[in-house]
């Protein structure tokens, strides 16, 4: 069909091919990078390899095997259960009046960077934490905190329990936006007629086919949960730390050719990630035959309430869990003297603010530019792409959702490092451009993934009937789309906003400790157990990522206040 | 007490507007069908009855099945087989594994497989056990339904208009299939439909809403 010349594809792929290389440049780049220090060849440090001597440097460190394990369960320990957690949630509960509450909490815990959650998880659990607080001394009769290790303890429970807390209402949003493409009512409905129970029958019935639709953002909490960093440092053991801890242990030794070590054990780290991953995807298709086995025994399950109220219970705890820990962050801000066991600091004050004011501006100051260049940048990116994609016919693929997912998928531990490196040879590691580009990296697919469904839903009637009126592709572009488009744009920037304000470890590694962030400055605070300052930064930084979700649900619903269609959701 | 299926003073309010509101009767065996527009109430009587009605609709009266009663029971517990208009086989498991997957729990695995291979030919699918119910044809996925719903042992039937998206020659057969089925099983049969020749086949009481 030969098209009239106003609606041939006007945009040049530049857009398509920058994406792709903003995405995954910095990703190859900086695992060949560790790929050469690892094996010794780094020449900033005056090493020059081929050679093994890091890799058996790693293997001599005492702490290795231990540190090992540590990622592996933590990691594996915190995906499990956190994908039980919402399997036995939305299995159990689906439809109801208690599980649409649990959802308008979670959904903006979503946003609150992992880092402030685990601050406040800390506040919670620690020996002088809310919980013991509000304990004692009635019940356990401790006059001062008990000399206890409830946080940084060496099984990493504490890290656990702290990466399900932001990971469960992640996989939710995910999973229920799943929900929405398969007829999951009707299998339900047939599935309980049957006489099975709730969870059996969606387990048998929905999930076969909800899996393969929530399988990558699982694998990314899975590649995230044994890699973390910021929340490892704040909730997880000290010694050994768990792998991707003592990395960035050593990539900030003054000592450069210890970042050769460092580079050795982010491969290691890269191939812990791979196997686990694997192994993974066996454990998916064992549990797929055995459901199938019992779905063709026809196992019933009727009596599920004990397992759907234990959903439920930690369900609750989590957010619950995460809402008062950051009420902790708060009160501590704003805390005068507070002893233990008092459950509220003697007075409140603002000293604390007025004390950390100054620095924590300028901090500020910074955190927004990067966010707000970050996302920009995204932005005109990532619509770029759905616009010519769009104009040629084009659709993400399988493997393009691959591409998309593997900045998330690949540990960051694993190619920052050799990022660093490299920019370090070039001599621009440390600049705020750097840190920016390296944000981008994991901006622009959560920016993709945000903006797929509503750009490819909107109704193409509307230009078809624009360009029959004569308007050209642009004009149906800038006067339909966009502004048609508003709030799931506006939502797609504040969750890219969100993503860049959490970023911790590529703020710090190329930014090089030149560079401040909110995280960066509340994580250096964190070693110093100066509470108050922690709260102020941490609630900086959780308040940042949540303004603009704030905005992005005011802004349409002024600007569309006389235009009842576009006002939804 | 064998009696079938009994709705005491039963209605069904949404907000304070009465949707529904019926005293009826089936005796097992026999048919009863509902008519009424879309729209009136009929998907919504039939959720009451099989308890999945949304928390928006408020249910009072009576529901007692063979003197049972219903109300307040969980869906699971009910015993009712029900058909919609979509066959609503699940496209993950094959044909032979649908039909297990009604089949009540029990029974060795070779025994199931046995009573899921007699079934498929009661139905007319010899051969059919390892098939994807996607490459079934209408008609045949109704039976499948019918079938895996028949597996379950209800005590009751519910027909959800079953036949309103076959077309007309298969549309009278699956009528017969489905009213043999449930005179031999001697099953109360509530059939919901706006079709006046669907109830006029039933060949029972007409009630309509």
């Amino acid at each position: 069909m030969r098209l009239p010349p106003r609606l041939r594809p006007i945009a040049p792929p530049i857009l398509p091919a920058l994406t792709l290389l903003a995405l995954l440049g910095p990703v190859v780049a900086g695992l060949l990078g560790t790929v050469m220090a690892g094996f010794g060849h780094l020449p900033a440090a005056g090493l020059s390899g081929p050679s093994t001597e890091p890799l058996r440097a790693l293997l001599a460190w005492p702490g290795i095997v231990p540190a090992i394990q540590l990622s592996l369960q933590t990691g594996g320990a915190a995906t499990l259960i956190s994908l039980a957690v919402v399997v036995l949630l939305v299995a159990g509960w689906e439809g109801t009046r208690p599980f649409r509450i649990l959802l308008r909490l979670l959904s903006p815990l979503l946003s609150v960077p992992h880092a402030a959650a685990a601050f406040g998880l800390m506040f919670l659990i620690q020996p002088s934490g809310w919980i013991a607080r509000g304990l004692s001394p009635w019940f356990t009769g401790w006059d001062r905190p008990p000399d206890l290790l409830l946080v940084q303890d060496p099984m990493g429970i504490a890290l656990i329990a702290g990466l399900v807390a932001k990971e469960v209402p992640f996989l939710l949003l995910i999973t229920l936006a799943a929900l929405g493409q398969i007829d999951s009512d009707g299998r339900r409905k047939v599935a309980a007629a049957l006489g099975y129970g709730r969870i059996a029958g969606w387990v048998f019935t929905v999930l076969p086919a909800l899996y393969p639709r929530i399988r990558l953002p699982v694998y990314v909490v899975l590649a995230y949960s044994m890699s973390v960093v910021d929340v490892a440092m704040i909730l997880g053991p000290n010694t050994p730390p768990p792998l991707s801890v003592q990395i960035v242990r050593w990539m900030g030794d003054p000592d450069l050719q210890m970042r050769s070590l460092a580079s050795a054990a982010a491969l290691v780290q890269l191939a812990l990630v791979v196997s686990a991953l694997t192994l993974w995807r066996l454990a998916e298709f064992v549990t797929g035959h055995i459901a199938a086995h019992l779905a063709y025994r026809g196992t019933r399950w009727a009596g599920d309430g004990w397992l759907r109220t234990a959903g439920l219970g930690i369900g609750t705890v989590s957010v619950v869990a995460i809402l008062a820990g950051m009420l902790g962050l708060v009160v501590w801000s704003f805390a005068a003297r507070w002893t233990f066991p008092a459950v509220l600091p003697e007075a409140m004050t603002l000293k604390t603010w007025h004390r950390s004011a100054p620095p924590a501006m300028a901090t500020l100051g910074t955190t927004i530019v990067i966010a707000c260049s970050a996302t920009l940048i995204g932005l005109v990116l990532t619509i770029g792409c759905l616009e010519t994609e769009e104009r040629r016919h084009l659709r993400l693929t399988q493997r393009g959702l691959w591409l998309l997912y593997v900045p998330l998928l690949i540990p960051q531990t694993a190619f920052l490092p050799g990022m660093q490196t490299g920019l370090l040879s070039f001599g621009i590691d440390g600049t705020l451009w750097a840190v920016i580009f390296a944000h981008l990296v994991f901006v622009l697919p959560y920016l993709r993934l945000s903006l797929e469904g509503p750009y490819k839903s909107w109704d193409t009637r509307q230009a078809a009937v624009a360009a029959a009126m004569g308007a050209s592709a642009g004009r149906i572009f800038l006067g339909l789309r966009l502004p048609m488009l508003l709030a799931p744009i506006l939502t797609a920037c504040a969750v890219a906003m969100a993503v860049s304000v959490g970023q911790y470890l590529p703020t710090l590694l190329v930014g090089g400790g030149r560079v401040q962030t909110l995280t960066t400055e509340a994580l250096a605070l964190a070693s110093g157990g100066d509470r108050r300052a922690i709260g102020v930064y941490a609630v900086l930084q959780a308040a940042i990522a949540l303004l603009p979700f704030a905005l992005a649900l005011a802004v349409p619903a002024l600007v569309w206040r006389n235009r009842r269609g576009l006002r939804h959701g | 007490m064998d009696d079938g299926l009994r709705l005491t003073s039963l209605s069904i309010r949404q907000s304070d507007q009465i949707l529904v509101s019926l005293d009826l009767h089936v005796a097992p065996g026999a048919t009863v069908s509902v008519m009424g527009a879309s729209g009136s109430g009929k998907s919504t009587l039939l959720a009451a009855i099989t308890g999945q009605l949304s928390s928006d609709f408020t249910l009072s009266g009576h529901i007692s099945l063979n003197g049972r009663s219903l109300t307040g029971l969980p869906p699971q517990a009910r015993r009712i087989g029900i058909l919609y208009q979509d066959h609503l086989l699940f496209p993950h498991l094959g044909v032979g594994a649908n039909l297990a997957f009604g089949l009540r729990p029990g029974l060795s695995r070779r025994a199931r497989r046995a009573q899921v291979e007699k079934a498929l030919c009661d139905i007319g699918l010899e051969g059919f056990h390892d098939r994807d119910p996607q490459s079934l044809s209408g008609g045949q996925k109704a039976r499948v339904a019918l079938m895996r719903m028949l597996l379950s042992d209800p005590d009751l039937l519910l027909l959800d208009e079953p036949f309103s998206r076959l077309d007309a020659p298969l549309r009278v057969k699956m009528r017969e299939l489905v009213f043999t089925f449930a005179s031999r099983r001697r099953l109360p049969t509530l059939l919901v439909t706006h079709d006046e020749e669907d109830a006029r086949a039933a060949a029972g009481e007409i009630v309509r809403i």
